[in-house]
């Protein structure tokens, strides 16, 4: 599925490398998690992957069942089944949740040369997987995450994962700023999305989310490079000792 | 910056800079036939003289600096060919309204609705003015004149000598539906002065829409009357043709409890300036205004100018002025916004933001927020930003699958949704809305 190999990437205006030569793959239907001290490139690999501006890939490569991602526009990652939820996901007064999500359905299905759906078909859809979410019918017809509370805009990100049915989604701190219940909410929906033909890449600071979404592998990143992989018990050891031996060991 | 004594009644207003050719206003008005006798000879004639002391404008009057008034000021406007059909369908052509047709600036009645709505008067200027009793006599240059104060307005006072045709309503309730004024344009070179006339009486209520392309040349006036507790909601989505030049001047009274509600829709256009003039004169009212400009170098220059002034004369009055421009392929947008509060206008609440999208790096936003406050217990606030698309906003669209070109859309849309907001009925908003996305998904991407 998502395949990264010796990815070298420095900031576009500044003489400052942060990844170093990531090397990862994750299979389709697993669940990879990565961990990793501050400024250790976790955010960077995402929007990289995501095709953020401001970066600038030196070296290796990135492909998603063996196109090149590093060769598209956001919006073809987009269409070919890469999802990114963000870590702060951004606020877009005037817009409407639906109308946002319509368009961006209808975007995708049209790259992949599928009819729209209908307005009538997209209501019915977005009120079912909202209804799981507890996302209510006020939250998606205010603006795009304005005025939502914290888990309310993780929630939204879930919503969105689950409307366009991604293959592989990037989740970007998604536990950061959630408390227990949210945590758990956000959690269900992204089990409930697991299947053999979609991936994850959980990034994430703290081993209690992975309590809920257990991963299939977890890699230790560390100044840009990943310097350990293995089971969940790699992330109970994290949790433990904290990245002090592991990084070093890398 | 001060350049107010509001107590002074004998204060003339300033008109400086370079002298200009005496025969310049004579040029001007020698070119227009103006009309003779009538109700509005008085108020002419008062507009004449004052003209003649104010003279036009230069470039070096302090509210003339940003904006080049020599479209304005030369004799006869530039002939400009006659677009075909507008690119979308006539806007607000479903509502239940009464519509009242100008073509170039002459009344088309057989195009128009008739003329009878309850709770109303409504005629049309070229056909009162014989009625020497007619109820506009007291108002037809009267709210012009008193808006030439602090800061001169020479073309209001143009407009108020020379307009030949325009709209009268006197409304006594609430109007079962919105009146509607349709601009047509057909010749290449009409200079169209048009001066409306507006007064409602306690606790009236008028929904006014102008929509349409006027003329090569334009000169607006509306004069709005609001008694107590009247209300009116005016709004202006004016097609203006890529070369058209164009000034409006909206006046407006507004008495105890009543709210003023203006909001203008502009595209295109070569030379746009609109000013907007709104006097509290008794407690506890309200007075918006706002507007959303889209401007695209691409057809042509493309210059527009919000200027605004809003009086506190009372107490606990709110007004709100919100301006949102947006901008490319070397557009230029101007806003001059004032709020004066008057000695003893406490509690006064005073808002006013301005803010440009530039969506290129060729295009220029210029502000300049005034406030002048003579009370101590007010609430006064202004702001004005100028700035580029949202890089993090962009990112998030388009990692959702959205295209470059829609996002933008959007954002635009985004950008301009806190001016749209002014129109308070969700259908006319609505239909706004999608006249700004039809007309901005038309020129995405499309860069100088």
């Amino acid at each position: 599925m998502l395949k990264i190999d010796n990815l070298h990437v420095k900031l576009e205006d500044e003489d400052k490398q942060i990844l170093k030569g990531v090397t990862l793959e994750v299979p389709a239907g697993e669940v990879h998690a990565i961990m990793g001290p501050n400024g250790s490139g976790k955010s960077t690999l995402s929007y990289v992957l995501s095709g953020r501006d401001g970066y600038e890939v030196t070296d290796g490569t990135a492909s998603l069942d063996g196109e090149d991602l590093l060769d598209m526009e956001p919006e073809e990652r987009a269409a070919a089944g890469l999802f990114l939820a963000f870590q702060y996901p951004v606020e877009i007064p005037g817009v409407g949740n639906m109308t946002f999500l319509r368009t961006a359905l209808n975007a995708q299905r049209k790259a992949k040369g599928l009819d729209e759906v209908s307005a009538g078909d997209f209501l019915k859809l977005i009120r079912e997987k909202a209804k799981d979410l507890k996302i209510d019918a006020d939250m998606l017809k205010r603006p795009v995450n304005v005025g939502f509370s914290g888990g309310e805009k993780k929630r939204n990100e879930i919503l969105q994962m689950a409307m366009l049915e991604p293959r592989m989604c990037i989740m970007d701190e998604t536990d950061s700023g959630l408390d227990v219940d949210a945590m758990r909410l956000v959690s269900d929906g992204v089990n409930a999305l697991r299947s053999e033909g979609r991936s994850f890449l959980v990034i994430t600071h703290y081993q209690r989310l992975l309590n809920h979404i257990q991963p299939d592998v977890v890699h230790i990143m560390s100044n840009g490079r990943i310097v350990k992989s293995g089971g969940p018990e790699l992330a109970l050891q994290v949790e433990e000792e904290g990245y002090g031996d592991l990084v070093e060991a890398g | 910056m001060s350049d107010v004594a509001v107590k002074q009644k004998d204060l003339t207003p300033q008109v400086s800079g370079a002298p200009k050719p005496a025969n310049a206003l004579d040029a001007r008005l020698d070119a227009l036939d103006l009309p003779e006798g009538g109700f509005t000879a008085a108020a002419r004639s008062d507009a004449l003289s004052r003209l003649r002391d104010t003279g036009l404008p230069g470039p070096r009057d302090e509210y003339w600096r940003y904006t080049d008034p020599k479209a304005f000021n030369a004799p006869n406007p530039q002939p400009i060919p006659v677009e075909d059909k507008a690119p979308d369908s006539p806007l607000f052509a479903d509502l239940d309204r009464l519509l009242l047709v100008f073509v170039d600036g002459r009344f088309d009645a057989a195009a128009s609705s008739d003329l009878t709505l309850d709770g109303s008067e409504i005629s049309i200027l070229s056909n009162a003015e014989g009625d020497a009793n007619h109820w506009a006599k007291d108002l037809y240059g009267k709210l012009e004149a008193a808006g030439q104060n602090p800061v001169s307005r020479p073309f209001a006072a143009l407009n108020t000598v020379a307009a030949t045709e325009g709209v009268l309503i006197r409304v006594t309730g609430t109007v079962s539906k919105p009146v509607h004024i349709l601009h047509r344009r057909e010749a290449q070179d009409a200079d169209v002065n048009w001066h409306h006339v507006i007064r409602l009486e306690e606790g009236a209520e008028l929904t006014l829409l102008e929509t349409g392309m006027v003329g090569a040349r334009s000169n607006g006036v509306i004069e709005a009357d609001l008694a107590p507790e009247a209300k009116l909601h005016h709004i202006a989505a004016k097609r203006a043709g890529h070369q058209t030049v164009g000034t409006t001047a909206i006046f407006a009274r507004v008495d105890r409890e009543a709210q003023f509600r203006s909001f203008t829709l502009s595209v295109n256009g070569t030379m746009m300036r609109n000013e907007g003039v709104i006097e509290f004169v008794g407690d506890d009212a309200l007075g918006h205004i706002a507007a959303a400009v889209l401007g695209d170098g691409d057809t042509g220059p493309f210059h527009h100018d919000d200027t605004v002034f809003i009086t506190h004369g009372a107490e606990r009055c709110e007004s709100r002025q919100v301006f949102k421009k947006v901008l490319k392929n070397g557009a230029k947008g101007v806003f001059q916004g004032k709020i004066l509060v008057k000695p003893g206008a406490q509690k006064t609440d005073g808002y006013q933001i301005s803010q440009a999208l530039l969506l290129d790096e060729d295009s220029q936003f210029l502000a300049k927020p005034e406030l002048e406050i003579y009370a101590d217990d007010v609430v006064c606030s202004h702001g004005s930003t100028t700035g580029a698309i949202d890089e993090t906003a962009l990112f998030y669209l388009r990692s959702r699958g959205v295209p470059y070109d829609r996002a933008i859309v959007l954002l635009v849309l985004s950008f301009l949704a806190d001016a749209l907001e002014e129109v308070a009925d969700e259908g006319l908003r609505g239909e706004i809305n999608d006249r700004l996305e039809a007309w901005l998904t038309r020129r995405a991407g499309k860069r100088g």
